[in-house]
């Protein structure tokens, strides 16, 4: 057994409070400039492939995450950078995989969408629009079959609401009472699609019909996110069951980073809204700056000491060796 | 003292009975796995030891209890998922294909995935299309699974022990007209390790190659071909993947005329596969080419007399060979 505690739950006005909430500050920071950096090596050229940024969505993943011990699972997606830093991923070692470098997470065989580690709880981020809920759930399922109090997250976009596998899996989860939460990331889009034209009915609805316990939140707020988050685990690790837990988002770049041209499938203006108005990271700066946690050069220090802990982990990346070419043929069988 | 003699599903349960004993990370996932013991009865008696903790009964949701059995096996148990009917793997492609199969890999080695998932093959037990495919090609096909066809009841018990133990997704087979078949099982804890074949009938003129519901089929004919003054050779692989390749060419190599049989269709299927790579490995050694004998390429009609002839028999396997070895 590990013996990873809870992160304690902080009173009001205290250091604890203001130390937690300049992690979740730093954390986000942390996945915005790391995604700024995916885009800077793809625009050079550096980066095989594709990566489908997170920017915009860091509320979401910083919030789940830090109500989390380490030991507690996360399932992710093709757009899974945020959630993998967000529970522990280092940037160097993530870097190098998104680069196909043997010093990846996944010795450079899984690349951007399947960025995996045992040691922070991360099952793998999942390429298959909603291939990972099984995953997620099995991961509760094993934790209430061993008698651990270990809490699963299944992270998903709201694409994966038209995916069968997912009401199966909520199924079961509810008839057995799993300890999984289900976080569905609203970002409005499928793809290229507006997900009212893929998406009949409520998005919770979805799971009050199976009798889950299901809420929105304002996925731009990362204090709103993990207080209804603690709820939520606190309540999957005491036995009480499956949530299912819809965090309305945007995501501020293209579906991927070469979906460039989006004005055919939603506006500049609207973009433009969404960063000015609700852009989680100047949400909560705003909030601790009111509380006297922060000022603006104490922020702005953070801002600098996280680019420069990307920048040299990009240049770690770079400077990486790629595998041998003998690795193509390890670890097809274990 | 005689051997003792059980059933192919009895052998079956008691390779799981014996596992979970051993290993209280064992579980087993299905529809109407509990109580039920599944439509097949293969499970009775288990849910009354080992408990409705470990003999789960699920809603009918393959893609979702499976994908459940691959999260369970990724964080400490090895599940056993029960899929009733071969043919409704369809739906648990993505978990087995996409995420199991996969896992291991493309964490560069950090995840594993122990699990089974037990399922049957074979037509001629009048369940018409949907209900009598044999479908193993399909997992042969995808690298990180491995795929199991026993042909006894002593197989049965020893390759399905091994499969528990393995580390990887492994599917296993079990042709559901064998499951009354009997045959020696010895009492004792035994494992037979996955890919390595078995010679179940010496012979000098003709190598039959055949898989789970065909091996009894070479058997047969094999008998019949005695009394015409030719010794076929049964061997059958166990395992499609890993594959005993050796075991194979060297046989050939011997009698230097090979048919492969199995059940699934012939057509991009199992018997392509094993026919290539005899004909790679014994090519010069051999005195006719390489026939193959399945399924005919049609969905299983449910009419017995044309049901019946849509898989090989001992009477069409016997013709075969001896056009093969005694031609006009
Ligand atoms: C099964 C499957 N179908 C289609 C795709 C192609 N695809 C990749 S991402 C995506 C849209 C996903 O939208 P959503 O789940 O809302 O996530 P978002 O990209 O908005 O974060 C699609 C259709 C896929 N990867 N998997």
């Amino acid at each position: 057994m590990t013996t990873a505690t809870s992160k304690p739950e902080v009173g009001r006005g205290t250091v604890a409070e203001k130390e937690k909430w300049l992690r979740a500050y730093r954390q986000m920071v942390s996945i915005r400039l790391f995604e700024e950096q995916v885009n800077e090596v793809y625009t050079r050229a550096l980066m095989p492939g594709l990566a489908h940024l997170y920017s915009g969505e860091e509320a979401v993943a910083v919030g789940i995450c830090e109500a989390l011990r380490i030991d507690d699972y996360i399932t992710s997606t093709h757009r899974g950078h945020g959630h993998c830093l967000a529970k522990g991923a280092s940037p160097d070692r993530m870097f190098a995989e998104l680069l196909g470098k043997e010093a990846g997470y996944c010795r450079g065989k899984g690349g951007s969408m399947h960025i995996a580690d045992p040691a922070t709880g991360n099952l793998g981020a999942n390429a298959i629009v909603g291939g990972s809920v099984g995953i997620a759930t099995g991961a509760a399922f094993a934790a209430k079959n061993l008698g651990t109090d270990r809490v699963a997250i299944c992270f998903f976009g709201e694409g994966a609401l038209g995916q069968g596998s997912l009401y199966e899996v909520m199924n079961l989860a509810q008839l057995w009472k799993l300890p999984v939460i289900y976080v569905c990331e609203n970002n409005l889009y499928n793809e290229y699609t507006r997900y009212q034209e893929t998406t009949a009915g409520t998005i919770l609805g979805r799971a009050t019909a199976f009798g889950i316990e299901a809420m929105s939140v304002d996925g731009q707020d990362v204090r709103a996110v993990n207080e209804v988050a603690t709820r939520l685990v606190k309540r999957a690790r005491a036995g009480v069951g499956p949530a299912f837990l819809q965090c309305d988002t945007y995501r501020y770049s293209g579906h991927h980073v070469g979906d460039i041209n989006r004005e055919y499938y939603r506006s500049k203006q609207e973009e433009q809204l969404w960063k000015t108005d609700r852009d989680p990271i100047l949400v909560l700066a705003k909030w601790l700056i009111d509380q006297s946690y922060a000022d603006a050069a104490s922020l702005d220090r953070i801002t600098a000491e996280v680019r420069a802990t990307m920048e040299s982990a990009v240049k770690f990346a770079i400077a990486a060796p790629y595998p041998n070419v003998d690795e193509v043929e390890k670890h097809v069988y274990a | 003292m005689p051997e003792r003699e059980i059933t192919f599903a009895q052998a079956v349960r008691e390779a799981l009975a014996e596992e979970m004993r051993r290993d209280a990370r064992v579980c087993i996932i299905g529809e109407d796995v509990a109580e039920a013991g599944t439509p097949f009865k293969v499970l009775s008696g288990l849910v009354e030891e080992f408990g409705a903790r470990r003999v789960v009964d699920t809603p009918i949701s393959e893609a979702g209890f499976t994908g459940v059995a691959v999260g369970a096996a990724m964080t400490g148990l090895r599940p056993v998922v029960d899929i009733m009917f071969g043919d409704f793997i369809t739906l648990t492609m993505d978990q087995m294909v996409n995420q199991a199969a996969k896992a291991h890999y493309m964490s560069g080695g950090h995840w594993k995935v122990p699990m089974v998932m037990r399922t049957t093959l074979g037509a001629t037990r009048r369940s018409a299309a949907q209900h009598s495919q044999s479908l193993h090609a399909w997992f042969s096909h995808v690298p990180g699974l491995k795929v199991v066809l026993p042909s006894t009841p002593y197989d049965a018990k020893g390759l399905l022990k091994a499969a528990i133990r393995d580390e990887n997704p492994v599917v296993f087979f079990e042709d559901k007209m064998m499951y009354k078949l009997k045959g020696p099982v010895p009492e004792d804890d035994y494992t037979i390790p996955l890919g390595v074949a078995d010679v179940k009938r010496a012979g000098d003129d003709i190598t039959l190659v055949a898989t789970s519901s065909m091996v009894q089929v070479a058997l047969g004919a094999a008998i019949m071909l005695e009394k015409e003054g030719l010794s076929a050779e049964v061997v059958d692989p166990r395992t499609t993947w890993p594959l005993d390749e050796k075991t194979l060419i060297d046989s050939a190599k011997k009698t230097s005329r090979v048919i492969v049989l199995d059940e699934g269709y012939g057509r991009y299927g199992v018997t392509a596969e094993l026919a290539a790579v005899i004909a790679e490995g014994a090519f010069y050694d051999l005195d006719a080419p390489v026939k193959r004998m399945g399924a005919m390429h049609v969905p299983i009609p449910f009419s017995p007399p044309l049901e019946d002839a849509t898989v090989p028999t001992e009477q069409t396997v016997f013709e075969a060979v001896r056009l093969m070895c005694k031609p006009a």
